[in-house]
């Protein structure tokens, strides 16, 4: 195996300009509608009193979860001591910073009082698993940013695996307390299971590793840089197992609420009668967000296609954000249990299904994070040495002759 | 000291006696009054001595009337004559409502008014990052409006539904319950007028006298004495949150 040469990108073609600019659009999209939400308030927006959080949210969380997913890269060849992945390292760990990054922004910005946010950093309910999260959000940012130095410094390398595996498992936690958001709430009958937290952390797997295989498909690509099968057969595979895990948890999700009858309303709610929800379910997040891409994966002749590799990667990608509006939204829509036994009647939406239509400030706040997320995965590479020079079998594959 | 000297004290003694009994029994129920219709002074805290409740009889609440709801309005301000001019009906702010029920079994139907329950462990307190969303000493549950961050968590966590969130810049505000953008809000059991040793305003609107007031922890308070004699069910007793908000009939 050879040893690894990283190198910053020129950064000066029209290609990459043009890239910065149309994602400069989109970031500055978000910022503009995230002004009006702040200027004129949420009435301009699809969210109501009983759809309270809404698509900032899907995206939002969406970015979270993947970015500490992203990390996983970094996390097998450091921690797991898979010399393949190593040269995959510091990218991993630059998207798994941006990602969250990005995913934060969008949830501040999304704030009634956004303006409030150092009273969110000064005022700490320690029973608020918002609270944990808030500490464990900014620990993972200088965990990542202390462990990345250790892979960038060479007088630091001894390091790199203390860092590693304390990044490793802070992400861990990170994403159980991402997953607990929502297990933890008794009052809606989508949420309040345990299971929620696993369920999120092998999602983020597949997010972020879908993420980092189009990043580094599309940065070798633009960049010249020689990208081999050998790492592409190990990411898709690896990707194929993220899929597989998150289609266990989520069986065992939905077969707990399908035994236990205080729930089958809710169950029959998302997976037959739900309208938009039952489709981005089955559509969405299990036929084209799950099953296609892992068939593409594992398909003999499909799995070394490149092309068809990336649109997988895309899929799982935007099955993603159609799971996160099933959970987050689906949930929501589904009318609270207040009075076991009895229909419900009231001016507040009560015994409804509650309604919501996403709005363009939502939207353009949603994708903003993400084009903020890219631009600064964009202007790192251009200013530090995190893309290797080559991911070519003989310098991925210890075993390539 | 002679006899006469000493049978003099005596009488005045028993004369300074009868005055004492005379104030004691003129005095004392004015003190004791005192007590229980103490209002607090400002500078004094809540204190957890009080544990502040209503108590609804759901068979006395009559269908088709809301005067507890339009009480609610009035006193703070939100409601179709509110302030709140832009948002959807969605989106305004509701801090009690009417139910209407039907028992999917029997066919039975009631009506009651649902507000903050305010539960002794309330979810919406549990998940706030910024402690906003706080429980006074005596039960009473409310929301900081300056350090509330607008995250709509206590939204997420609420059983009952209980909280609005604010779409909407407001102006013409009452001066009892400033409305803030952004911000989240519920019922407050009316604490101001509780401070000051009133009735919460639905409480005194409801024609029907449906609805009894007072201290849960004080065994002799009416509330006390009619859940004693007669119970009351909290709703979603199975969450086991200990709510100050009680009904009968359910």
């Amino acid at each position: 195996m050879k040893k690894i040469r990283y190198s910053t990108i020129k950064g000066n073609s029209a290609g990459y300009l043009a890239l910065l600019a149309l994602l400069g659009a989109f970031a500055g999209a978000g910022l503009v509608a995230a002004y009006f939400m702040e200027h004129y308030g949420h009435y301009i927006t699809g969210m109501n009193n009983q759809i309270v959080w809404g698509t900032p949210h899907v995206f939002a969380v969406f970015l979270i979860v993947a970015a500490s997913g992203a990390l996983n890269t970094a996390s097998i060849a450091s921690v797991f001591s898979k010399t393949a992945y190593k040269p995959l390292a510091r990218l991993s760990g630059l998207l798994a910073i941006a990602l969250l990054a990005g995913g934060l922004m969008i949830l501040v910005l999304d704030l009634g009082r956004a303006d409030r946010l150092v009273v969110a950093m000064t005022y700490y309910n320690f029973k608020s698993i918002f609270a944990w999260n808030i500490i464990l959000y900014n620990g993972f940012f200088l965990l990542v940013a202390i462990y990345l130095w250790t892979m960038m410094d060479p007088t630091m390398s001894r390091y790199t695996k203390t860092a590693g595996v304390a990044a490793f498992v802070w992400r861990l936690i990170l994403t159980t307390g991402t997953g607990s958001i929502f297990g933890f709430l008794v009052a809606r009958l989508a949420y309040n299971e345990a299971i929620m937290a696993p369920l999120f952390i092998v999602m983020s797997f597949a997010f972020g590793l879908a993420i980092l295989i189009l990043v580094t498909m599309a940065a070798c690509k633009w960049t010249g840089r020689p990208l081999g099968d050998a790492l592409m057969r190990r990411l898709k595979n690896l990707l194929g197992v993220f899929i597989a895990g998150t289609l266990l948890l989520l069986l065992a999700y939905h077969l707990t609420k399908l035994y236990i009858t205080q729930y089958h309303g809710v169950e029959a709610f998302i997976l037959r009668d739900g309208g938009v929800y039952t489709q981005l379910f089955w559509l969405g997040w299990i036929l084209l967000g799950s099953l296609v891409p892992l068939a593409i994966v594992y398909h003999p002749a499909w799995g070394k296609n490149r092309s068809l590799i990336g649109f997988a990667a895309t899929l799982v990608i935007l099955g993603g954000l159609a799971a996160m509006y099933v959970i987050i939204i689906g949930g929501q829509a589904y009318p609270l249990l207040i009075f076991p036994g009895k229909e419900v009647v009231s001016s507040f939406s009560d015994g409804v299904i509650n309604s919501y239509t996403p709005s363009l400030p939502e939207f353009a706040l949603g994708v903003g994070g993400f084009a903020v997320a890219l631009i600064i995965v964009a202007l790192a590479v251009k200013v530090l040495q995190f893309l290797p020079e080559s991911l070519a079998d003989e310098v991925v594959d210890p075993h390539h002759k | 000291m002679d006899k006469k000297s000493n049978q003099t004290d005596q009488a005045r003694r028993r004369f300074f006696g009868q005055v004492a009994a005379v104030a004691s029994l003129t005095v004392a129920p004015g003190v004791i009054l005192q007590q229980v219709a103490h209002a607090r002074s400002p500078e004094e805290p809540a204190s957890d001595k009080n544990r502040w409740g209503i108590l609804i009889n759901t068979n006395k609440c009559a269908e088709g009337c809301d005067a507890c709801v339009t009480a609610c309005q009035d006193e703070y301000g939100w409601g179709p004559n509110g302030p709140e001019t832009r948002s959807s009906d969605l989106q305004k702010a509701q801090w009690i409502r009417k139910v209407k029920l039907t028992d999917k079994q029997t066919g039975h139907v009631q009506t009651l008014p649902l507000m903050c329950q305010h539960c002794e462990h309330p979810p919406c307190v549990d998940v706030c990052p910024t402690g906003a969303s706080m429980k006074r000493a005596d039960g009473i549950v409310l929301v900081d409006k300056h350090i509330c961050i607008g995250c709509r968590y206590c939204m997420m966590a609420c059983p009952y539904k209980a909280r609005s969130f604010i779409h909407e810049e407001l102006h013409d505000q009452k001066v009892n319950a400033p409305r803030g953008k952004g911000t989240v809000e519920s019922c407050t059991l009316c604490v101001q007028r509780v401070d000051a040793g009133r009735q919460p305003a639905c409480v005194e609107a409801c024609p029907e006298q449906a609805m009894i007031f007072g201290d849960l922890k004080d065994p002799e308070s009416a509330i006390s004495r009619e859940l004693r004699e007669n119970g009351g069910e909290q709703i979603r007793a199975d969450l086991g949150l200990n709510t100050g908000i009680r009904y009968q009939g359910l």
